[in-house]
């Protein structure tokens, strides 16, 4: 017998309200972002990764990279609803002394897996981790969850080649592909198309999903658990996504990319996104 | 006359091997450089723990950050500006400020590298090292010192940096050498001057203690090889006994080893400094003995800064 618990998409919702709490009291942040992850992440974290509650460097554990690091108050989010951090601590996002740093830091935060918001590099700290699960014979995965714009880094295709010349299939790139930088559109910026071509060429299985359907995204992230003994290749889901979905005023708005909302504007989005009314 | 040893790069391919044997964690990442690295010794005995990355330093650095933390002791190596010119944001956030058990091993640091010319000669990789938080550095002097770092940089609990050399090196220690970060071994005593000096430079710093025991002056000589943590008792110690001191280093003085003596000694025991390196400016092709003595890194230069300072300054 199963008892009921919060739908995945409900999961989802209740990650964006506590990333924009998190944003609202720190009075800065990134907001949209963290918002277009929520349903990637909540599909991760309430269902895919394999973890030990006690300890972070459990070596069997699932990774999970968020190189796309000023999200990370929806990392933040996951952690508390999962238990890892206690729930309160959201309150204290981008405070001196707190352990949750304006963008993940693994030294004052074991949980993140890794530091990041220098964009670019998280893929190959993931593939550095899914080598040695490579040598060991070990079954874990590594997920590591990448922007569209920051795909204009180099070194993600440098981590992409070498992934893919590792027969690495226990990693895997999730792009979050929202369609916008700070500056602007990704295409006005710098054109990232044929996205899925250049990914196949780099010798990645490619596959693109709604980065909002939460059915998609537990078909698409069952990714199998390497097997040895047999060739593979990295995988990459590429997501399409809404920058700040799940609030009207704030998706396809690219003015939230980075700054906090003011105490309406939360308000408001709260209701939206299921909370109570305002 | 100096016995020649091998190449402190020959010498951390063969200390990197044996503990290849000793450590089944140790695992090697190399950009495409295995044979000039040396790394290939590993490589070649242990194929399943070395990782060639192809000419993607930046890549190479965040993939050892990842091993580390998956319980691997990685040793990554290429030419040491590539190393750290390429690498250095991915060092700075995926190893310094994560606190990473990464080794870093640049090889054909200094100018001594020679006909290459100065894409290929590292003249600020200490500086860059040096800056990083938690990293301790180390620029061994020759091949059984370079031994002893390597070993002791793999059992360090942090990042290490250290860098090695192209060309053969003289003998300055016999096997087997002492190391240990934070001190720096006095290879010569005296009373009149101190020369603090590093990797190729310790050689000509005791050829120039040699020099002015002509004149008769005894100059005490430091071997800087751990350039940070520095041995700040050996330091300040000299710098009460002998009152003057030279700084010689095949590197840039902007942010070089002597940057760093002086700013230690200068709020513990000011005293009347001279520097011998690389002044503002890059080098060039030629053979390494030529190069070094067109930029001044040799012990005529050395010998002649400490006397000048024995002479303005003495004051006993």
């Amino acid at each position: 017998m199963t008892v009921a618990g919060p739908t995945l998409s409900q999961r989802a919702q209740k990650l964006r309200r506590l990333a924009l709490e998190s944003i609202a009291a720190a009075g800065s942040g990134h907001p949209g972002g963290s918002l277009s992850a929520a349903d990637i992440v909540a599909v991760l974290f309430f269902q895919e990764l394999r973890w030990h509650e006690k300890d972070p460097l459990w070596p069997l554990r699932d990774r999970f990279i968020l190189s796309k690091g000023h999200a990370a108050p929806i990392l933040y989010a996951a952690l508390a609803e999962t238990g890892r951090i206690p729930e309160e601590s959201l309150q204290t996002l981008r405070r001196t002394g707190s352990p949750l740093q304006g963008h993940p830091s693994v030294k004052d935060l074991p949980w993140v897996e890794a530091s990041t918001g220098s964009l670019g590099q998280g893929l190959s700290i993931g593939l550095g981790h899914a080598l040695a699960g490579k040598m060991d014979g070990l079954d874990f995965r590594v997920f590591v969850l990448l922007g569209d714009g920051e795909l204009n880094e180099g070194q993600v295709w440098e981590a992409a080649m070498a992934a893919s010349h590792y027969g690495l299939q226990n990693l895997v790139a999730i792009v979050d592909q929202n369609g916008f930088q700070l500056d602007g559109a990704t295409d006005a910026i710098m054109g990232l198309g044929p996205l899925p071509a250049k990914w196949e060429a780099f010798g990645w299985q490619v596959e693109e999903v709604n980065g909002h359907d939460v059915a998609e995204l537990q078909r698409a992230l069952a990714i199998p658990r390497p097997r040895w003994e047999e060739k593979g290749r990295p995988r990459v889901i590429i997501a399409h996504t809404v920058k700040g979905k799940g609030v009207s005023f704030m998706e396809g708005n690219n003015a939230f990319h980075g700054r906090a909302p003011t105490p309406e504007e939360l308000k408001k989005a709260l209701w939206e996104l299921g909370g109570e009314a305002p | 006359m100096t016995e020649m040893g091998p190449s402190t790069r020959e010498a951390y391919g063969q200390a990197l091997l044996q503990l290849g044997r000793q450590d089944p964690r140790i695992v090697v990442l190399d950009g495409d450089l295995s044979t000039s690295t040396m790394t290939r010794y590993f490589a070649k005995e242990f194929p399943q723990r070395f990782f060639n990355m192809g000419i993607a330093e930046a890549n190479m650095v965040g993939a050892a950050a990842g091993l580390s933390r998956s319980g691997k002791i990685p040793f990554i190596s290429s030419f040491a500006t590539f190393l750290m010119s390429k690498g250095y944001d991915q060092m700075r956030m995926a190893i310094a400020y994560s606190k990473a058990n990464v080794k870093l091993v640049g090889s054909h640091g200094g100018i001594s590298v020679g006909e290459d010319g100065v894409s290929q000669q590292s003249v600020e990789d200490l500086a860059l090292a040096r800056s990083l938080p938690g990293f301790y550095v180390a620029c061994p002097a020759d091949g059984p010192s370079t031994a002893a770092v390597i070993r002791a940089a793999a059992y360090h609990p942090g990042p290490v940096y250290v860098r090695v050399g192209r060309p053969p090196a003289p003998l300055v220690y016999r096997e087997p050498a002492a190391f240990a970060f934070g001190r720096a071994p006095v290879l010569r005593q005296g009373r009149d001057v101190t020369i603090a000096a590093l990797g190729l430079m310790v050689p000509e710093a005791l050829k120039a203690a040699d020099m002015l025991a002509e004149k008769g002056y005894e100059a005490r000589v430091l071997d800087l090889v751990s350039v940070k943590p520095l041995d700040t008792h050996t330091l300040i110690q000299a710098a009460e006994e002998t009152g003057a001191m030279v700084v010689a280093e095949e590197h840039l003085l902007a942010g070089g080893v002597g940057s760093a003596v002086a700013m230690l000694l200068s709020q513990f025991r000011p005293i009347p400094l001279a520097f011998v390196g690389m002044e503002d400016t890059y080098a060039e092709s030629g053979k390494p003995a030529e190069l070094f003595q067109k930029y001044g890194l040799t012990a005529e230069n050395i010998a002649w800064k400490a006397e000048a300072l024995i002479t303005r300054y003495r004051r006993r």
